[in-house]
């Protein structure tokens, strides 16, 4: 019981940071059917401007208050990544669109590959640590030497999850923009006789989409206290798998597939095999396509035309 | 002297009148291509304030490809096209609509996954929700049928109440221009009747400036006030609807069950 507990807290956690990327997955393959590859490498480069910007606070500028450096490292993070993700639909997806379905997936995995080679030239190819912060936590359960916690890192990764996960869902379907972006994901030439700036929206998706993997990227680095020029890739197809698990194009798909993923994998890690934990994973993912196509949360199509 | 009597007396001073201003939407010259195949070649037309304008042509003669030409995809290859006075053939098409022009599009194309309401929120893209009760309430008395599904999604209605909402979604922008597109397509005659009555409602009632893109002739022409024919995307006859109904050559090709069957050279059988 308190083995399970313990893994359903650390699957959750885990979860809630796939989930996180694959939001920013799910909205741009609902908006321009396309697999984003390089969305992992986003959230990688992230880590690492989170983790140049928290030595630059504390240790340069010698900030002493950790939660003050972290909320200034997440909101510089979101925005430097946004930029990111900004530029690179602008110079490398852009361009292609109108080009033949494949052009812009083989140019997001152009990108992919620029993006871990660059950092890994620019950063060194070893494992970057940052000085451990928010240590601590709650004990929840404490029997016969196997204490269950649930540590204020995790609660805080919960936490943001949860609220992210709201504002986004707020913004889709509540706001003028969201609106929009339905719309464009329905129909882009509709949208735009209508006098919808389709490339403006597009663009700010994926803004959206890099902010979100930036605040996955600043808790990925809270979380394990480092990170790698590699670390895009694994984290990333994970967060694609959930997204599709979830039904790609719904905002809740993504962060329960993000959620399932995280819990298999540990669990798995847990009772059976470490080593077999990404077989497990991948196996319920195609089980789960095979049954439900369309994903859990996946809208069938039913229109009429 | 009855209704219909002055209703025909008011429609043609209108014509009149409307003929000597300029034109609120002038297309001159106009050629545009899919590829390397053209689509629309030379082709004159004007739509002036308040008047209706159709456009008449078979399956496959261009019609649709002018309504999106005007809207600037595909963009016009030569030639112009202005609107208000302001040369548009070079603006992208959200900077068009953004000019109050609005378009139900063919194949109506409302968005299938929103509701009628979100549909028509999405028609006052340009106004951000300033007129939204007002303008709502307006064609909800246009089209009773959509009062009563506001919450229902778009894509689970019927063919007429879809072209219904297309039509709606185009007027929430308040336009100054209202281009439609075949919005009698594959509807039964009673649809087909309400929403043509609509139409001249708008125009008589709201002077609303109305070009109509139809392949059903007989019903287009006895609407509008003028006509063009579009053959193999060129514009061969224009005049007077009511020139045009008497036209031997539409009446062969158009409006007695007969199709035009274009020729080499591009002109309809029997022209």
């Amino acid at each position: 019981m308190d083995v399970f507990l313990q893994q359903l807290i650390n699957g959750l956690t885990l979860g809630s940071i796939y989930g996180l990327i694959a939001i920013g997955y799910t909205m741009v393959f609902g908006i321009i059917g396309m697999v984003n590859f390089a969305h992992g490498d986003v959230f990688m480069v992230s880590s690492f401007i989170a983790l140049i910007l928290f030595l630059l606070l504390t240790t340069w500028l010698g900030l002493s208050s950790i939660a003050l450096a972290l909320l200034i490292v997440l909101v510089l993070t979101m925005a430097l990544t946004a930029l990111w993700g900004w530029a690179i639909e602008r110079v490398a997806y852009r361009p292609l669109r109108g080009s033949f379905r494949l052009a812009p997936l083989i140019s997001a995995i152009g990108v992919s590959i620029f993006l871990s080679n660059f950092v890994q030239v620019a950063q060194g190819a070893r494992n970057k640590p940052t000085p451990p912060m928010l240590n601590g936590g709650f004990t929840l359960l404490d029997q016969g030497g196997y204490a269950v916690t649930l540590s204020y890192k995790q609660c805080l990764i919960m936490a943001v999850t949860a609220v992210l996960l709201l504002g986004f869902w707020y913004l889709v379907q509540r706001t003028a923009f969201g609106r929009a972006q339905r719309a464009c994901e329905q129909d882009r030439r509709m949208a735009a006789l209508l006098g919808i700036d389709v490339d403006r929206t597009i663009s700010l998706t994926f803004v959206l989409g890099a902010a979100l993997a930036a605040v996955a990227g600043v808790l990925y680095l809270l979380y394990y206290g480092v990170v790698s020029f590699s670390d895009g890739f694994v984290p990333g197809v994970k967060a694609f798998t959930a997204a599709v698990l979830g039904g790609i194009g719904s905002l809740p798909g993504a962060v329960l597939g993000g959620l399932i993923i995280g819990l298999i994998e540990t669990f798995w890690s847990a009772y059976f095999s470490i080593e077999y934990k990404d077989v497990a994973a991948f196996s319920i993912l195609a089980i789960v396509l095979i049954f439900m196509p369309s994903g859990i949360l996946g809208r069938a199509e039913v229109e009429k035309v | 002297m009855s209704v219909a009597g002055i209703n025909v007396l008011v429609e043609e001073t209108r014509a009149r009148q409307a003929a000597a201003r300029a034109p609120l939407l002038a297309v001159r010259g106009v050629s545009a291509y899919y590829g390397s195949v053209a689509a629309l070649r030379e082709v004159d037309l004007d739509v002036a304030e308040g008047e209706i304008v159709t456009l008449i042509g078979a399956n496959g003669a261009g019609k649709s490809t002018l309504m999106m030409t005007i809207f600037g995809s595909p963009r016009a290859r030569s030639g112009s096209i202005t609107f208000a006075g302001q040369d548009i053939t070079r603006l992208q098409t959200h900077e068009i609509a953004r000019l109050n022009i609005a378009q139900s599009p063919e194949g109506r194309r409302v968005f299938p996954r929103m509701s009628v309401y979100e549909n028509l929120q999405m028609g006052a893209t340009l106004h951000a929700g300033r007129y939204f009760a007002e303008d709502l309430e307006r064609v909800c008395t246009l089209f009773p049928r959509l009062k009563e599904r506001l919450s229902q999604r778009a894509g689970t209605m019927s063919g007429g109440e879809q072209q219904m909402l297309a039509i709606a979604r185009a007027l929430m922008s308040r336009p100054k221009l209202l281009l439609l597109d075949e919005p009698s397509l594959g509807l039964a005659p009673l649809v087909v009747k309400q929403i043509f009555g609509a139409i001249r409602d708008l125009n008589i009632r709201d002077g609303m400036t109305i070009f109509l893109v139809e392949q059903n002739a007989y019903h287009a022409l006895k609407l509008a006030h003028r006509g063009y024919v579009l053959v193999n995307g060129r514009i061969t006859l224009s005049g007077p609807s009511r020139t045009l109904l008497d036209d031997p050559s539409i009446k062969a090709a158009y409006l007695e069950g007969g199709h035009p069957v274009p020729d080499a050279a591009g002109q309809p059988a029997g022209a």
